[in-house]
């Protein structure tokens, strides 16, 4: 199976992310990641929807999104036609003893401490998931108290928006 | 579920003029109830029927119901009642359904209908009421989220929390209902929407960003699909219910003159092509007939129009029609290749897919020439005379359900409409009535709902009033819902049952014999031993006329003497044998050249069989 990004237009209304994360799992997919915010239109909301699916049942699951109703458009998202990111907030374990380490770590990575208490520090980051796969791996061994990851969001590169065309 | 609301909710009588006065032209925004507001756009949509029970919270909307002169309100007996209704009503007449319910129970007994009509296509708005704005998620009395309920098994569902969006929302459910691949769409209105003071305008704008179906079907495509078939040596034309959705028979009959090509119609399509036609071979699938069967196993060309390849259809789809390139038309995108991968996909109305087709194919064979299926044809009607459909009478002598069923074809003949439950007789009653005509055959086909047949029966009686409406129906399903028969006691609607009374579930029992060593576990429902219940009574006490049929000598009798009432619903019991079987069958799980023709005899092919 391969990992694919999705870029879903949907109207902005009540109700219809649960249409659309019903729709994956009444289907049987599975998703990695989902996200979802408001774009530069209010009434139109985009969704970047990470699933790890063979390309013939990515085309049925497709085709489903398309027959919502709410459904404006659906663009696969090319790995490398489009930028992607996440967004990590990790809270690390970091009294004076290592915190020099810790902050040298989150230095090498372009991230940023958000946070510092006596006892840890909270340092964000944005990447791809690898980038953040890495740096949780380096931040593992002081102590993760806890985390949150955004899931994948993406724009295609270049000029053209797809937005700009659907509500066209 | 007419308790009333229990909550301290403010619920008096609906505010504003008690009785709307006629409405002015249409056009200019006038003031009026979220409820009159409703019923008003009822009017407008077109709506001729609504198939309902009044409850709590659907209870504003039931008093300008009252006196509307364009919108008959059937009061039926349980929703699930309601919901069949609407499927039969726009099966038997093309137009969009509808039925209406209150909150909570109300709402979930739709649910069983929406996804029937989900599965099977077919055009209704279903308005249920819900607990006022500022109760819902309190788990207040009679709320259920039916939108969340119904998500799954609706084309699109709505909740309005403004009387303002009321006209607008009714003109988007009864577009997106009937429109693209029709389907089931609700309309979920809180109580204090429905009381609340509003102006009412239409026609309405629709706002439907995400919704366009196409309908147009790519040139491409079709010259495509043009040169295949004319090149093509042993083609079918697998016809799907899509066809009578596009009101595309005349085109197909147009494309079978034109192409001499065999055809098959699905569970969903009887009608769909006339039975007496002889390049019809029938249905296909689980219990289709062994030609129509073989047809497509042996074919190098799959023409579908309006179908899904369905499992009952395909059986095991890795050995379904080996040899066969795919066209595929449909509607709905989403159909084509989800189950056998299409050579040539043609997404579009059927209708316009067919008139194109014909175009092309004129073209084609103009210039291009064309394959000679003369041996094809011949072929196929070989199999057609050697493996006719057929049965055989009960050893114990019984009366035999097809031969009933059968008769009852032969005797009310092909211009009234047949509707069935789900089991036996549903399959006996597609293979031993000839179908002439689209929408003289409604039945439950994908979801397999029992107790279909007599509420859809009242619909499409409903619907079309002047055509003789007959539930070929199993005495298992019609126990699930004969309470619709007072309904049409009291509402006028004078439909005939023909209860096929085996005794048992008999589908069930056939698996249970062929697959389960036969034991018999709870299938034997006591009809037949203990006469429980008498269906005689019974008929009679819901305002019918009813007559019990047990021999051979008196099947003709029964059947025309049901014909001569015409004032009130007439129930027939045929007590029929427990062992019949329903025979072509393919087993579950096995390929579809594993046809059977009858229990334990595979069909005789020789090697001229291609």
């Amino acid at each position: 199976m391969s990992r694919h990004t999705l870029s879903v237009l949907v109207e902005n209304k009540p109700g219809v992310l649960a249409r659309v994360a019903g729709l994956f799992s009444r289907r049987g997919f599975n998703i990695e990641s989902l996200a979802v915010g408001e774009t530069e239109y209010p009434h139109i909301s985009r969704m970047t929807i990470v699933v790890a699916v063979d390309e013939l049942p990515l085309e049925q699951v497709t085709k489903q999104l398309n027959k919502l109703v709410n459904v404006i458009k659906i663009v696969e998202l090319d790995p490398v036609a489009s930028v992607q990111r996440e967004l990590l907030l990790v809270k690390v374990r970091a009294d004076a003893t290592v915190r020099t380490q810790v902050l040298e770590t989150v230095q090498l990575f372009r991230a940023k401490v958000v946070d510092v208490a006596p006892e840890a520090v909270t340092v964000e980051a944005t990447g791809t998931a690898d980038k953040l796969d890495a740096l949780l791996r380096m931040l593992e061994p002081y102590g993760v108290r806890e985390m949150v990851r955004s899931g994948m969001v993406a724009l295609g590169r270049g000029a053209r928006s797809i937005t700009a065309s659907a509500v066209r | 579920m007419t308790s009333a609301n229990a909550r301290p909710a403010p619920a008096p009588a609906p505010a504003g003029p008690a009785r709307p006065k006629p409405a002015p032209p249409t056009g200019a925004p006038v003031q009026v109830t979220g409820a009159q507001s409703l019923v008003r756009s009822l009017e407008e949509v077109g709506c001729e029927v609504v198939f309902g029970i009044p409850g709590g919270t659907i209870l504003p909307a039931y008093d300008p119901l009252l006196d509307s002169r364009k919108v008959r309100h059937v009061l039926v007996r349980h929703e699930q009642g309601a919901g069949h209704a609407a499927t039969g009503y726009a099966q038997a007449t093309g137009r969009v359904g509808v039925c209406m319910a209150t909150s909570g129970p109300g709402a979930t007994n739709l649910v069983t209908p929406l996804a029937d009509a989900n599965m099977d296509s077919v055009p209704v708005v279903a308005i249920t009421g819900q607990q006022s704005r500022g109760l819902i998620g309190t788990d207040a009395f009679q709320e259920a989220d039916i939108c969340g309920i119904t998500q799954p098994v609706t084309k699109h569902n709505f909740l309005v929390t403004d009387p303002a969006d009321i006209p607008r929302t009714i003109a988007e459910a009864f577009h997106l209902a009937s429109t693209g691949r029709p389907g089931p769409v609700l309309v979920d209105i809180p109580k204090d929407v429905l009381q609340e003071t509003t102006s009412f305008a239409w026609p309405p704008e629709m706002k439907l960003p995400g919704y366009r179906p196409t309908s147009r079907p790519h040139g491409k495509q079709v010259r495509e699909a043009a040169k295949m078939i004319s090149a093509a040596r042993r083609p079918v034309l697998y016809v799907g219910g899509g066809v009578l959705k596009a009101e595309a028979v005349a085109e197909l009959r147009e494309l079978v003159d034109l192409t001499g090509i065999p055809v098959v119609t699905t569970l969903m399509a009887r009608g769909a092509f006339p039975d007496s036609h002889p390049l019809h071979l029938g249905m296909p699938g689980m219990h289709g007939t062994v030609s129509a069967v073989t047809a497509m196993q042996r074919a190098d060309l799959l023409i579908a129009l309006g179908a899904r390849f369905d499992d009952r259809v395909t059986g095991r789809l890795s050995s379904f029609a080996p040899e066969a390139q795919v066209i595929h038309a449909d509607i709905d995108p989403a159909e084509i290749s989800k189950n056998r991968r299409a050579d040539v996909p043609i997404v579009g109305d059927c209708r316009e897919v067919v008139v194109d087709l014909l175009d092309a194919l004129r073209e084609e064979f103009d210039h291009g020439g064309r394959a000679d299926l003369a041996p094809w044809r011949a072929q196929v009607a070989n199999w057609q005379q050697r493996f006719p459909l057929g049965y055989e009478w009960p050893a114990d002598g019984t009366l035999s359900p097809q031969y009933v069923i059968e008769r009852i074809g032969a005797l009310v003949g092909p211009d009234a409409v047949y509707t069935a439950g789900v089991g036996q007789h549903q399959m006996w009653a597609a293979q031993f009535i000839r179908y002439e005509s689209p929408r003289s055959w409604i039945n439950s086909g994908g979801l397999g709902t029992m107790g279909y047949a007599v509420p859809a029966a009242m619909g499409a009686k409903m619907g079309r009033p002047d055509t003789e409406v007959w539930a070929i129906d199993g005495d298992g399903c019609f126990q699930m819902t004969n309470q619709e028969l007072a309904t049409c006691a009291i509402e006028g609607i004078p439909i005939k049952v023909a209860v096929i009374n085996n005794g048992n579930l008999g589908m069930v029992r056939q698996w249970q014999s062929l697959f389960y060593s036969e034991r018999y576990s709870n299938t034997d429902l006591g009809t037949h031993k203990h006469r429980i219940p008498d269906f005689v009574q019974l008929g009679e006490a819901l305002g019918c006329a009813a007559f019990r049929c047990e021999s051979r000598e008196e099947v003709d009798a029964t059947i025309t003497s049901a014909l001569e009432i015409d004032d009130r619903p007439v129930v027939l019991d045929f007590v029929v044998g427990k062992d019949a079987q329903v025979w072509p069958m393919i087993g579950p799980g096995a390929g579809n050249d594993e046809v059977m023709a009858a229990r334990g005899i595979r069909p005789d092919f020789d090697e001229s069989d291609v």
